[in-house]
């Protein structure tokens, strides 16, 4: 077991932890408006693909981040339309992007580079912060050196979310769209307008999410690249009983429990598919028995008809 | 018919316009003419006899995981994990009759498709249980059932159940008594080379006791009450949660037959990552059937047609692989999402 826990497995679950972290905090200020958000996985994927392509083209992962931002909120508005705009079930509209994530980046990847599961290697990953000092203690280096700039701000994301949402007239607003959209919209709040903002912003962090896996954890998209984190994600939110810090403890226990996974591919001759499915497994139970005590927000799901 | 339902169809097919306009805008941009593609479409799905019999093939699992989401739906639930259910039929069925068990075929093939069913059903109440017990949401638990089956049935194939002797990844082949006859035995026209089978018949068979159990029992009726609303249900001194597990258990089974078919009437084994997202088709064919038995038998067709043609995509079309039908299949489900813009449409006439 000392092999199993040491500082490499720590870092690696930090590391592992940011892209549950990213979609997480996205989906709760998506459902913090009211609208419940289960397209984070194929947000995460429409991301990490655009990002790669981008980053490739461009030979700059910094373009391949602003891309992924960009198609994550493009696809989130589409997700906002159908909910928002047309009062459509936003488990349906959600779903479409899903299946979405599953056939347009490889109708595109195979349109531009005749493949339609992996792009090509970046030649420049997403930089990492770097203290020199840091290298003259190894074990201190390997835990806290070393962390690409997304992991760093993701985890930065925590407290300004937690400002955002409980201390700024606009978390309020956002608050009262999901709790009470009537009242909301009596007090001269625009509930459809907040209600694509938390949409928007679920986008913009989940394509961050996705493009950590392909441009700074990784360095090129592969089919099925989020490996279902987007829904990881969203049971760390009602784990995390949909604040902030219960989404970092909730995404940490998540990306700790993956780094476990596969260093324990190696480690043990269990099979591979039993590892790689407790992830899920933990999920599931976790939900069932945190589900009842975790606030959600009283409209979430419930379009917003003005009358 | 009535006024409302004109309003219905007009709005599907309205709906059904715009998601194939978006997708030949996406063939044109990739650098595809969209009209040659769907004629590709077309011509290989309708214009032989062959292609006829391929797309009732195609057809048939379609048709059972696009029940087996409008069960759901009927039940007040959204059964996103047929995918799951479906593997897991296949695997319970090609292992019982690929253990060399031996038994006159009017024993074993009515066994066999009660074990899909029961494989299928016991993964589709799972989460059904989970919804009732605890309140946790279908939608996430069927999802992650989806991935555990995946894993669990590659387990099974890559491992202890493999065949020995190939390279191939599947399970030992079924017994001759557990295989189900194909329709070129009893319909001249189809050629031997196109495996629509047994399944067939038994699927639209099921499309009628879908339609007689909604109409005609109280079962039927009351699954829908509660469906519809759990307060209401309540009213009328309807037990809800009796009902989720219930419309789950038999929307998990219908998507467990699919062993009927993959298992029992075509390769004769399970094969390795063999549906490729049949289980998320159902949940366009649903939506576009509207949950009615002769509309989901239509969708199914229509997607049917489109898994058959999407072979020929890769090798007509440079730029296309059979990727296209996934966009399709999203686009539509998006535009039944939306359908309160064609309704707005409809109303205005």
């Amino acid at each position: 077991m000392d092999l199993l826990l040491d500082a490499s497995l720590f870092a690696s679950g930090i590391r592992l932890s940011t892209p549950l972290i990213l979609a997480a905090l996205g989906g709760l200020y998506c459902e913090k408006s009211g609208v419940t958000n289960i397209g984070l996985d194929g947000i995460m994927i429409f991301g990490a693909f655009s990002g790669a392509v981008v980053a490739f083209e461009t030979q700059d992962p910094w373009w391949g981040l602003l891309a992924a931002i960009v198609t994550g909120a493009f696809i989130s508005f589409l997700h906002g339309i159908a909910s928002i705009r047309y009062n459509g079930d936003q488990i349906i509209s959600a779903t479409a992007i899903n299946i979405l994530a599953v056939g347009l980046p490889a109708l595109l990847s195979n349109a531009i580079y005749d493949s339609t599961s992996v792009t090509p290697n970046i030649p420049n990953l997403l930089p990492s912060i770097k203290f020199d000092f840091l290298d003259n203690y190894p074990i201190l280096g390997e835990l806290f050196n070393n962390y690409s700039y997304l992991v760093v701000g993701s985890f930065l994301l925590i407290p300004i979310s937690w400002y955002v949402i409980n201390k700024t007239i606009f978390g309020l607003k956002l608050k009262a769209c999901g709790e009470n959209p009537e009242a909301a919209e009596a007090a001269g709040v625009d509930v459809r307008l907040y209600r694509m903002y938390g949409v928007l912003l679920s986008g913009v962090l989940a394509g961050l999410g996705g493009a950590f896996l392909s441009i700074a954890h990784g360095s090129a998209y592969v089919r099925n690249i989020s490996s279902g984190r987007g829904f990881l994600a969203l049971a760390a939110l009602i784990f995390g009983k949909y604040s902030p810090v219960g989404v970092l403890y909730a995404c940490l226990l998540f990306g700790f429990a993956d780094a476990l996974q596969i260093r324990m591919q190696n480690a043990f001759a269990i099979p591979v598919q039993v590892i790689q499915i407790f992830p899920f497994l933990l999920a599931m139970v976790i939900l069932s028995s945190f589900v009842g005590r975790s606030p959600v927000p009283t409209a979430v799901g419930k379009p917003y008809v003005k009358s | 018919m009535s006024k409302e339902s004109l309003s219905v169809l007009a709005t599907t097919l309205l709906s059904l316009v715009a998601a194939f306009f978006v997708s030949a805008v996406i063939i044109l941009i990739l650098g595809e003419n969209p009209v040659e593609v769907f004629k590709v479409f077309i011509v290989a799905s309708l214009f032989s006899w062959d292609g006829v019999g391929f797309t009732l093939f195609y057809m048939t699992p379609l048709l059972l995981t696009g029940l087996s989401v409008s069960m759901a739906f009927k039940g007040g639930l959204f059964n996103i994990g047929a995918e799951g259910q479906l593997y897991m039929g296949s695997m319970a069925v090609a292992i019982f009759a690929g253990s060399g068990i031996n038994l006159p075929f009017y024993l074993m093939i009515p066994i066999c498709i009660l074990l899909a069913f029961l494989a299928g059903g016991i993964w589709g109440v799972i989460p059904g249980y989970l919804k009732v017990k605890f309140g946790s949401h279908e939608v996430i638990n069927t999802i992650m059932l989806n991935l555990i089956a995946y894993g669990i049935c590659n387990y099974l194939v890559v491992g202890p159940f493999k065949r020995q002797g190939d390279q191939i990844l599947e399970t030992e082949f079924i017994a001759q008594s557990a295989r189900v006859f194909r329709l070129n035995k009893i319909i001249p026209w189809i050629s031997e080379s196109v495996p629509v089978n047994f399944a067939l018949l038994l699927t639209i068979s099921l499309c009628v006791g879908y339609w007689y159990f909604f109409h005609k029992m109280r079962y039927g009726y009351e699954m829908q009450v509660s469906g519809h609303s759990s307060e209401v249900a309540r009213y009328a001194g309807i037990n809800s949660g009796r009902y989720i597990i219930l419309s789950m258990f038999i929307a998990g089974g219908l998507a467990g037959l699919v062993a009927v078919h993959e298992v029992m009437g075509f390769r004769y084994t399970f094969h390795d990552n063999f549906s490729r997202g049949v289980g998320f088709m159902g949940i366009a064919v649903a939506l576009l059937g509207r949950n009615n038995p002769l509309g989901i038998f239509m969708a199914a067709f229509l997607f049917g047609m489109m898994n058959r043609g999407s072979l020929f995509i890769d090798i007509n079309f440079d730029k296309l692989s059979n990727d296209l039908v996934i966009v399709v299949q999203g686009v539509i489900i998006l535009f039944a999402a939306m359908s309160g813009m064609f309704q707005k449409l409809v109303r205005s006439k």
